[in-house]
């Protein structure tokens, strides 16, 4: 069986080898024939590369420890689900992972991309086979998930106790569905690079896959905070870790092509633009996985350092985006330009959204490759931290932010912003009133606290607004107004979500940094400690037998300002024998949209222990506000303009019916 | 304002923009990051009090003091040098003595250093990178 999965991802490796030649020489020779090879090649790609990995998993969940693979990474007592999610929880399940993703995207685009010309299909069906192709080879030559171990061990490693949770079976595959989602849009780009034509249909082509990739990526970072927020026990959501970054810059890119890719759908503009984003946006994901997978970092990602592996991703890099650009670079010029705007209209606005996004992205690039290069070239070590991400993307952040709600009150072509302010005072009001509240009453030291929640408002009040404007409330009767907001495109909600997302992880995040509350104190069985206005007790640790570890499980009780008891935190420290190593599992009780958190330290004599106890105020607004933005990218998707597969003549005339909306 | 002229002040408007954007990284470059260092180091640099820095090594053998509270002490070596570090909080699960770690803060006027971070390795395998690379540069490295 593992043989077999072996020969099937060699299988795949010759298909997508074959996926990349054939219609590539038939679009360019004309020849229907061979562009029709396309479709059931990638398709039988993506069934081999999946009877691969269900080998793999199936020799992880029977513990076959005669797979290397297998006996580093798994241990027969591990509990049934990470059985199943270790096989990606290793470097090279997870690349087998990123290719079956890869195989799946282009699997997509064959089945739904019956309504594409011929020749752009076949051009981006080629260009997935030849990313599909470089990264089997890089598994095949220097990460084989199924080297086998002969004799074969009773028992295996286990694996890193770090991993062993929930987060793991969600994380990597939102991420990697991410990731490589922004393949397609690449893919899309480099073929219509090929062509030497471009024109708003490929906007409308690109713009459900750009979409579908940013909403996983979304929901990947948001639970990669999430997993790092509970798991590591330090209480922290974000720490400009370069791993962390490199999901990030994907997602700002992917962000800025997001906007751009609507002013080349709606009035043919940015093309040349357009075409660079999504290229550097699939580039930008290439690094992350070169970071990630290369080892030149140290995390809890970088699973095994290879040079070897290294030195093939980043060839792979230099490939792809040495390539593309270079085709960019010779191709762009023929690209027909766009059409003209006022700098005050709806593209000026999303001119002015990339212009920041793709600035923020730069820093953020500099920031983290800057440390690599200084140490390569001087041998020189340091650390590139918050403070460096504080002063440069904080003060990038804030002034797109303040201008989000502009954007979609802006007409296209040419605006009014003076008109636009005023339809916006009610929202501005609003966050006003907020900033004096929290500066009078709840934080008078801090000018932060009540100027970034003030900013979270305006954009939670902003998208409200644009929505309300859009179905007439206020200036027509009721009734018309509701029918109208329920007719609105669904594209409408979904701008107005995605923002309104926006405002509540940024209410989240700026509560928490300036207005959390920390105590680290020693605690004896007994003693009390009030944090933000509730009593927390603490009654000793208890012993704990796991499935595959111990526990000393302290218990907290936790009292409102009456003594009545609410509920028990448990905190724990967790022993994995087979690994000989501790984890902190932290007490997370959550109250409203605030959590208190409790983490354990080590015993001190004479019978305490040093516990760590945070107030988290509005917290879950960080993740919560991600989903939402993630329902935004969802509606936008479920839009009849954007149906993957809609015809487009249909598609043009919805989109004139909704054109007095925007 | 013509369309030339129009055309100029935006394409000078972005140029400003992205120069901000850029001396404020150059700014924070200089400013907001911290350098490394190995204890053998510090016997040749200075380190002016009240700079950050980031100091790596072993944990010395019965090296670690804690007291009735949550502060606790311990001396980090490489061979080359030693260092003594006061940090008050909690030590991360791997921290142990032998252990190679890498602390964050600032060196008091006594000349002990005073961290507001510690991180240990991640598992039984991980040595943090720079900890590793000076200890394999001073011979000290033991692979195993």
């Amino acid at each position: 069986m593992v043989e077999t999965g072996h020969f099937a991802l060699v299988l795949a490796f010759a298909l997508s080898l074959v996926q990349f030649v054939l219609p590539l020489v038939g679009s360019r020779t004309g020849d229907a024939r061979l562009m029709a090879t396309a479709g059931p090649v990638a398709a039988t790609g993506f069934a081999m590369t999946a009877i691969s990995f269900a080998a793999l998993t199936a020799a992880y969940v029977l513990s076959d420890f005669s797979v290397l693979n297998v006996f580093e990474n798994s241990h027969s007592q591990k509990p049934l689900l990470y059985k199943f999610s270790g096989t990606w929880g290793n470097h090279e399940g997870s690349m087998l992972l990123w290719v079956l993703i890869l195989t799946f995207f282009g699997a997509l685009v064959a089945a739904f991309g019956r309504n594409l010309p011929a020749t752009l299909r076949a051009n981006v069906l080629s260009i997935q086979g030849l990313i599909g192709s470089a990264f089997f080879l890089f598994i095949l030559a220097t990460s084989n998930p199924f080297a086998r171990l002969n004799p074969a061990p009773i028992e295996g490693q286990d694996l890193n106790p770090v991993l062993q949770d929930v987060g793991l079976a969600i994380h990597p595959p939102l991420l990697y569905l991410g990731y490589v989602g922004f393949s397609v849009c690449f893919s899309f780009a480099v073929a219509a690079l090929i062509e030497g034509r471009i024109d708003a249909a490929w906007a409308r082509w690109v713009r459900p896959w750009t979409l579908a990739a940013w909403v996983f990526l979304t929901g990947g970072i948001a639970m990669g905070s999430f997993w790092a927020y509970y798991e590591l026990g330090w209480g922290g959501f974000w720490f400009w870790d370069p791993v962390e970054n490199a999901s990030f810059m994907p997602w700002l890119a992917g962000t800025a092509l997001l906007h751009s890719a609507i002013v080349m759908e709606k009035r043919s503009a940015l093309k040349i633009w357009t075409i660079l984003l999504a290229i550097l946006t699939f580039s930008l994901s290439l690094l992350g996985t070169f970071l990630v997978r290369s080892g030149v970092l140290t995390s809890v990602h970088a699973f095994a350092t290879d040079p070897a592996r290294g030195v093939f991703i980043l060839a792979i890099l230099t490939l792809f985006i040495g390539g593309a650009l270079a085709l960019f670079a010779w191709r762009a010029q023929s690209l027909a330009p766009g059409g003209i705007f006022h700098p005050i209209s709806r593209e000026g606005a999303l001119v002015l959204n990339n212009l920041f996004l793709s600035t923020a992205v730069a820093t953020v690039l500099v920031g983290t490759l800057y440390p690599l290069a200084l140490e390569a070239v001087t041998g020189e070590k340091i650390s590139v931290g918050a403070p460096f991400f504080d002063l440069t993307f904080g003060p990038l952040m804030v002034p797109l932010l303040i201008a989000v709600p502009f954007g979609p009150l802006l007409a296209w072509k040419r605006a009014d912003l003076w008109a636009a302010s005023q339809r916006l005072a009610l929202a501005a009001g609003g966050a006003l009133v907020v900033i004096l509240f929290v500066a009078l009453f709840i934080d008078r030291a801090s000018v932060f606290a009540a100027l970034g929640i003030g900013l979270a408002v305006w954009l939670i009040l902003g998208a409200l607004t644009d929505l309300a404007l859009k179905s007439g409330i206020g200036s027509v009767s009721t009734s018309v107004a509701l029918r109208r907001f329920a007719g609105l495109p669904r594209s409408a909600y979904g701008t107005s979500l995605a923002h309104l997302g926006l405002g509540l992880t940024t209410l989240g995040i700026v509560s928490v940094t300036t207005l959390q509350t920390e105590h680290i104190l020693t605690m004896k069985p007994g003693d009390t400690v009030e944090v933000a206005g509730y009593q927390l007790r603490f009654d000793g640790l208890q012993p704990f037998q796991g499935q595959n570890f111990t526990e000393d499980r302290g218990l907290f009780p936790l009292l409102d300002s009456d003594g009545d008891v609410l509920t028990t935190i448990m905190s724990a420290k967790r022993f994995y024998p087979a690994r000989q190593m501790p984890t902190t599992e932290a007490g997370i009780s959550t109250r409203g949209l605030s959590q208190m958190y409790v983490s354990l330290g080590d015993p001190v004599d004479g019978g305490g222990i040093v516990v760590r106890i945070w107030w988290k105020p509005f917290v879950t607004l960080i993740w919560l506000g991600a989903v939402v933005m993630m329902g935004g990218g969802i509606l936008s998707l479920l839009d009849r303009r954007l149906r993957v597969g809609a015809p487009a003549r249909r598609a043009r005339k919805t989109g004139e019916a909704t054109g007095a909306a925007h | 304002m013509t369309r030339k002229q129009k055309r100029l002040s935006i394409i000078l408007g972005a140029l400003a923009f992205l120069g901000t954007a850029t001396g404020l990284t150059f700014y924070a470059l200089g400013q907001k990051t911290s350098y490394f260092y190995m204890p053998a180091d510090l016997t040749t640099a200075s380190i002016a009090p009240g700079q950050r820095i980031r100091l790596g090594g072993l944990v010395e053998d019965g090296s670690i003091v804690r007291d009735q509270g949550t502060r606790v002490s311990f001396g980090v070596s490489d061979g080359g040098g030693h260092v003594e570090v006061v940090y008050d909080g909690i030590l991360p699960d791997l921290f142990r003595e032998g252990q190679g770690v890498v602390t964050e803060g600032t060196f008091d006027p006594s000349g002990t250093f005073v961290a507001d971070s510690v991180l240990a390795k991640h598992d039984e395998n991980y040595m943090p990178k720079e900890v590793a690379d000076s200890l394999k540069a001073q011979g000290v490295w033991q692979e195993d």
